[in-house]
C-alpha cells in the first residue's frame, strides 16, 4: 500500500473564486490524497505555518485575482526561511503562460490552468511525490 | 387540431419513422438531460404543453404585464436595444479613467465599474493584506479622491447607466457617488446608478464579504431604503445568480438561490416599513448566460415569472406595480477556454444571443482572453462589436419575445420554475437564506453540482471543444494584457499624501458619527456621505464598522 500523501489546498490573498480549488479538493480526495483546505482569505504566513504544523507533503495555491507573482513568491520565501522547502508547491487559476514559466523557475512545481483534467493533476502530483521519495 | 387525433399521429410517428431510425443509429446518451438534469423529450408538441397544464393568459400573458414571462418592457427592443455594457476597470484611477473614455468613445452606453479586491473587501490600498492585489482586477478606490479622478472629464449625467460592482461596501460607494455628483455639479438623478448590493451571494459563492450576514443585510437594506426615499430612478439592488452559477451551481439552483436571497432582503425592507410598491420595480437580477442555449433562454423567462408570482403574493402589491425584474445578463466566464481561445468569440456570440432572447435590459459579453487575464483593449472591442452585430444585423429585436410559444422553450420554462420553487421552499423551511448559509446548505449543493460537471467533462460525457474534444497540441500564444506596473506604489503614495493633507479632526468626528449610527437602526448613508466628503478612507470607515459589527471569517474547512 503506497503512502497516503497529505496536501494543503489554499486560497491566499483576497480572491474569492474557489470553485476550482474545491473541485480539485474533491478530486484529490477521490484519488486517495488526504486534503486540507484552508478556506479563503488566508495570509501566506498562515498557510505556511499551517502546512508545517500539519506536516503536509504539498501546498496547492489557487489564485484567480492576478496577485500570483506576489503570493507564490511570498510562500516560497517563507518555506525557505522555515527550512521547509521539502514541501512541494503547485498551483492553478488564471495565470498567463509567461507568468507560469516564471513561477516554475522560482520553484513552483506545477501550474494547472483552466480546463486541466483531474487525471492530469493527480498524475502530475503522484509523479512528483514518487521522484521526491526516490531521492 | 383535435387533441386525440394529434395523439394518434404522434404515436404513429414514434412507432414508425422513429423506430426505424433508431434501428439504424441509436440516440446519443448525452442528449437525454439538460445540464441542470431536466429530461429532454425527443420532440415537443402542443401535447407537451397540455400535459403541463399550460395556460397562455396565466403563464405567458403579454410583455410588460404580469407574470412578465415575455419580458419586462411592452415594446421589447422595438424602441431601444438593450444596453451594451462592458465590465471594466484596472489599475489606479487615472488608468481606469483612460479605459472608460475609450469605451464611451466606441459607442458604449454606460460604464460598469470594476473595483479591485482590496476596495471590494473594505481595505485601503496600503493595507498589508492588499499587497499584490492593488489595481489588479479593477480600479483601486480608497477614497472619494480616487473616484473624482476616475470620473475626471466624464460627467455622471453623460451616461445612460453607471453600474457598480459594490456589495459588502456598497453603502460607502453609494455615499461616494452622492458626494461625487455634488462635486461635479450634476443632479444625481440625471443618470441611472445601478448598485449590485447583493451581499448574501458573497457568502454563498463570490467571497467578497466583510461583516457577518446579519449586519451585512442591514447595510444592503440601508442602501435600498435610502434610494427608495431619495433617488427613485436608481437601481439599488441587483439579485445575483451569476456568481452562484459560476461557482458551479446549475441553472435551476442559480434561479432558486438568487431569488431566495431576494426574499431575504425584501422581508427586511418590508419589516423596516419601506414602500414596497416603489422598491420592487427598482430591482434587477444579474445572471449568467451559459452555453446550453434553450435552457438559458428558458431560465431567464422562468426567473422573471417566478419572482413576480412570489412577491405579488408575499408583499401584497397591486397589479399596477411592475414586478418584472430588470435583467442584467453576463456571458459565463467559466465557459471560456484557455485552449484555442479564439473559439471564445463564438461562445460569447451564442451566449449573447441567448441573453437577448431571454429578454435582458443590459448585456455584458466576456472577452476572448479572459481565461488568461484581464482582457486587452482589442479583445474588449471584439466583445462590444459582437453585441452590436447581434443588435443591428440579425433582426432579433424586431418583434417582442420571438421565442415565446416554442413547445420546447415553454416546457423548459415551466420545468425550471417548478424545480426552483421547490428549492426556495426548502430554503424557507430551513429558516431562509441566512440560516441556510449558516448550515452550509448552499456550498454543499453547489460543490456537488460543480464536481458532477467536472466529472462529466473528465469522462467526455460533456464535450468542450479544445478541452476534451478536437484538441490541438501546439497553439499559438495569444497576446495577453499586462497590468500597468508601479500602480500599487503610486496609489499608496497618493493615499498617504491625502491622509496628511485632509482635515483629520473633521475625519475623526465623521467616523465617530458613523460608529454611533451603526449601533442604532438608523440609516447609515447620511453619516457615510459626511465621512467620504471629509475624505475618510474606505479602510477607515470599514474599520469603524468592523468594530461595531464584527468580521466574517470562513475558517478552515
Amino acid at each position: 500500500m503506497p503512502k497516503r500523501h497529505r496536501i494543503m489546498l489554499a486560497k491566499a490573498g483576497l480572491d474569492g473564486h474557489d470553485r476550482g480549488v474545491r473541485v480539485v479538493a474533491m478530486g484529490l480526495r477521490d484519488a486517495n490524497f488526504e486534503v486540507i483546505y484552508t478556506g479563503r482569505r488566508q495570509t501566506p504566513e498562515h498557510i505556511v505555518n499551517a502546512a508545517i504544523q500539519e506536516d503536509v507533503d504539498a501546498i496547492g495555491l489557487s489564485i484567480l485575482s492576478g496577485a500570483h507573482m506576489t503570493l507564490f513568491a511570498r510562500i516560497l520565501d517563507l518555506l525557505k526561511d522555515k527550512e521547509a522547502e521539502d514541501i512541494m508547491v503547485f498551483g492553478g487559476g488564471i495565470i498567463p503562460p509567461d507568468d507560469a514559466q516564471e513561477l516554475k523557475k522560482m520553484g513552483v512545481k506545477h501550474i494547472f490552468g483552466p480546463g486541466t483534467a483531474m487525471d492530469t493533476i493527480v498524475t502530475a502530483i503522484n509523479q512528483t511525490m514518487q521522484q521526491r521519495e526516490a531521492i | 387540431m383535435d387533441k386525440d387525433k394529434l395523439k394518434a399521429l404522434y404515436q404513429q410517428w414514434n412507432q414508425g419513422p422513429v423506430n426505424q431510425a433508431l434501428g439504424k443509429t441509436p440516440e446519443r446518451a448525452n442528449c437525454e438531460h439538460t445540464p441542470a438534469g431536466i429530461p429532454n423529450q425527443r420532440l415537443y408538441t402542443p401535447l407537451s404543453l397540455d400535459e403541463a397544464g399550460f395556460d397562455y393568459a396565466k403563464d405567458l400573458g403579454f410583455p410588460g404585464q404580469f407574470p412578465y414571462t415575455r419580458g419586462r418592457e411592452p415594446l421589447g427592443y422595438r424602441s431601444n436595444y438593450w444596453l451594451f455594457m462592458q465590465y471594466a476597470g484596472c489599475g489606479d484611477a487615472d488608468e481606469a479613467n483612460k479605459r472608460y473614455r475609450y469605451l464611451l468613445s466606441q459607442g458604449q452606453a454606460g460604464i460598469s465599474v470594476a473595483f479591485d479586491l482590496p476596495t471590494q473587501v473594505g481595505l485601503d490600498s496600503d493595507d498589508p493584506m492588499a499587497d499584490g492585489e492593488v489595481g489588479k482586477i479593477g480600479v483601486a478606490v480608497s477614497s472619494l479622491q480616487d473616484l473624482e479622478r476616475v470620473f475626471d472629464g466624464i460627467p455622471l449625467n453623460k451616461m445612460r447607466q453607471i453600474s457598480l460592482v459594490a456589495n459588502a461596501m456598497s453603502s460607502i460607494i453609494l455615499a461616494m457617488f452622492i458626494a461625487l455628483a455634488e462635486k461635479q455639479g450634476v443632479s444625481v438623478d440625471e443618470c441611472t446608478l445601478r448598485i449590485q448590493n447583493d451581499v448574501l451571494k458573497e457568502f454563498i459563492s463570490r467571497g467578497a464579504y466583510i461583516f457577518p450576514p446579519e449586519p451585512s443585510i442591514r447595510l444592503t437594506t440601508d442602501v435600498v431604503t435610502y434610494c427608495a426615499e431619495n433617488h427613485h430612478a436608481w437601481l439599488p439592488l441587483t439579485l445575483c445568480g451569476y456568481h452562484i452559477r459560476e461557482a458551479g451551481a446549475n441553472a435551476v439552483q442559480e434561479v432558486a438561490y438568487c431569488l431566495a436571497n431576494g426574499l431575504a432582503y425584501m422581508d427586511e425592507v418590508a419589516r423596516r416599513g419601506a414602500p414596497m410598491e416603489r422598491v420592487l420595480p427598482q430591482l434587477s437580477a444579474f445572471c449568467a448566460v451559459n452555453m446550453n442555449f434553450f435552457e438559458e433562454v428558458a431560465k431567464f423567462r422562468a426567473l422573471r415569472r417566478l419572482w413576480a408570482r412570489l412577491v405579488r403574493e408575499r408583499y401584497g402589491v397591486g397589479p399596477e406595480v411592475n414586478l418584472g425584474l430588470s435583467l442584467v445578463n453576463f456571458t459565463a466566464g467559466s465557459s471560456l477556454t484557455a485552449q484555442q481561445p479564439m473559439n471564445n468569440i463564438v461562445r460569447v456570440a451564442v451566449e449573447c444571443l441567448a441573453g437577448v432572447l431571454g429578454g435582458c435590459q443590459s448585456l455584458f459579453p466576456c472577452s476572448m482572453d479572459e481565461a488568461f487575464a484581464t482582457p486587452t483593449e482589442a479583445a474588449v472591442k471584439v466583445a462590444l462589436r459582437t453585441q452590436q452585430i447581434i443588435a443591428n444585423e440579425t433582426g432579433i429585436g424586431d418583434t417582442v419575445d420571438p421565442m415565446g410559444g416554442s413547445y420546447y422553450l415553454e416546457s423548459l420554462t415551466s420545468e425550471i420554475e417548478e424545480r426552483a420553487l421547490k428549492m426556495i421552499e426548502e430554503i424557507e423551511s430551513l429558516g431562509g437564506s441566512v440560516k441556510a448559509i449558516d448550515q452550509g446548505y448552499f456550498r454543499r449543493n453547489i460543490d456537488e453540482a460543480s464536481y458532477q460537471w467536472q466529472k462529466q467533462v473528465d469522462t467526455g460525457e460533456r464535450s468542450i471543444v479544445g478541452v476534451n474534444a478536437y484538441q490541438e497540441s501546439d497553439e499559438a500564444p495569444m497576446e495577453i494584457f499586462r497590468p500597468p506596473a508601479e500602480t500599487q506604489q503610486r496609489q499608496i503614495a497618493r493615499l498617504q499624501k491625502l491622509r496628511e493633507e485632509r482635515d483629520n479632526d473633521q475625519v475623526r468626528q465623521a467616523l465617530e458619527r458613523v460608529r454611533a449610527v451603526a449601533a442604532t437602526e438608523e440609516n447609515l448613508i447620511p453619516a457615510m456621505v459626511e465621512a467620504v466628503k471629509a475624505y475618510a478612507t474606505m479602510g477607515e470607515i470599514c474599520g469603524v464598522l468592523r468594530s461595531v459589527f464584527g468580521e466574517h471569517n470562513e475558517g478552515d474547512i
